[in-house]
């Protein structure tokens, strides 16, 4: 036996009616992926929802992965191969598990870092409409427009911090590269003027206890 | 269960609970072997606290004839691959953490279920929604609160809205320079090298020419 206390049939409603609206749900995730791996992620949508997918490699080999997107019936939605960067909107036609997949089977021996970003609906709104009588006051409609440019804005910051890591990534592998190849090269210089003096001599070593052997 | 919870924890927070398991039981999943264990990567600033909300649900709940016991173990990895916490969750939970250090942190579900002898290939599917900053997004509109007080939630959310933009420009400045670092110490690694590898060339081309000429005036065929 327990007591509800409050108004437990106002927040019933307010249940019911988020519900109701198509709840908003927006997923950004960034994952690894290994190589010859494939990772899929599902989502239930409900008809006539507006989704948008959006992904980018961030880090690892030639920056590309292929990405397949299904609908609860199996038919591809969408499908590139070594992409690195894409957004794909569509307007869901059937009810149902919807499945996009990222893969890199493709790649032999680097694992890349994928970056996505699935959009499902429209977010709720910041002044909610149900028992709304009048138009929003000006305070209102300044919060709404603000609300709105800060969501540009850390979308935005999202791309930029991506575009940013994809850079010190492959900067991070030039650096590594110069200085293997350099140290590299330099003994392979050393080796090879080196062994060129000795090789010559040779040439021209005494024959009386030696037999001149003819190199292949 | 729910009666329990909410004699527990009051009705507010039971609400928010159960709109939070509603939210994620409509949230995009991916699919969990058997102590498989899957990891996302978070890039989260200093002194930033991230809150994690998880389902862990059988993939066909039709099939499933008796109900295991389902358990996450979520480890959370800072940027030294060191581990800041490991906990043990039931099937659906919340874990929280304070980033201590700037850069990209693990988080790693792995199922420990018991009972799972019997269907050894049985896939499960995680249900996932990360969250960053203190002031996640409200949803729970009082509709007893008068204009003034929405408004007055409104702006504090976009008022964290604007912290959050703010620490993670912040943190971007600081990827920047080391950013800025990297290809400076490239550039001084190319110039120096190059360098080095044109004196060792010549110096080399040098002893070279040297030594042959020795020996062959003392081969006394110059």
């Amino acid at each position: 036996v327990f007591r509800m206390y409050g108004s437990p049939r106002v927040l019933l409603q307010v249940l019911w009616a988020q519900l109701l609206c198509g709840w908003v749900l927006g997923s950004e995730l960034t994952f690894e992926l290994p190589d010859n791996a494939k990772q899929c992620f599902y989502e239930d949508i409900i008809i006539g929802t507006k989704c948008t997918l959006e992904f980018q490699v961030v880090t690892g080999g030639h920056y590309d992965v292929d990405c397949r997107l299904e609908d609860p019936d199996g038919t591809t939605l969408y499908k590139e191969m070594k992409k690195q960067y894409d957004s794909f909107t569509f307007t869901a036609a059937k009810n149902g598990t919807y499945k996009f997949c990222f893969s890199n089977e493709f790649s032999t021996f680097t694992h890349k870092t994928v970056y996505f970003d699935f959009q499902v609906g429209d977010d709720p709104p910041l002044f909610p409409n149900e028992n709304r009588v009048t138009a929003l006051t000006q305070m209102e409609s300044a919060c709404v427009s603000i609300h709105e440019a800060l969501k540009s804005v850390i979308d935005y910051q999202t791309h930029f911090r991506l575009r940013e890591a994809q850079g010190r990534s492959r900067a991070e592998d030039l650096n590594t590269r110069v200085a293997f190849w350099s140290i590299g090269e330099a003994i392979i210089l050393l080796v090879v003027s080196i062994s060129q003096v000795v090789l010559l001599r040779s040439f021209f070593s005494d024959k009386k206890t030696t037999t001149t052997r003819v190199g292949s | 269960v729910l009666c329990f919870v909410i004699v527990t924890m009051g009705l507010r927070a039971t609400a928010f609970l159960l709109q939070t398991y509603l939210i994620l039981a409509a949230a995009m999943y991916f699919d969990l072997g058997e102590q498989e264990e899957k990891c996302i990567i978070e890039e989260i600033p200093e002194d930033m606290l991230v809150t994690g909300y998880f389902l862990l649900e059988p993939w066909d709940v039709k099939a499933f004839s008796h109900s295991p016991h389902l358990g996450v173990t979520v480890t959370i990895r800072d940027p030294n691959h060191e581990v800041v916490t490991t906990k043990r969750y039931g099937k659906f939970g919340k874990v929280t953490f304070t980033a201590h250090a700037s850069g990209q942190h693990y988080l790693c579900f792995q199922t420990n279920s018991t009972r799972f002898s019997v269907f050894a290939k049985e896939r499960l599917k995680l249900h996932l929604d990360v969250q960053m900053g203190e002031h996640a997004i409200d949803r729970n509109t009082d509709k007893t609160q008068d204009n003034m007080e929405i408004l007055e939630n409104s702006l504090s959310h976009l008022i964290d809205q604007m912290m959050y933009i703010i620490r993670q420009q912040e943190y971007q400045r600081e990827k920047e320079e080391t950013f800025r670092e990297i290809s400076e110490d490239t550039n001084s690694k190319v110039l120096w090298w190059a360098v080095v590898q044109t004196s060792i060339l010549l110096s080399v081309g040098f002893w070279q020419m040297k030594r042959l000429k020795d020996f062959f005036i003392a081969k006394k065929l110059v």
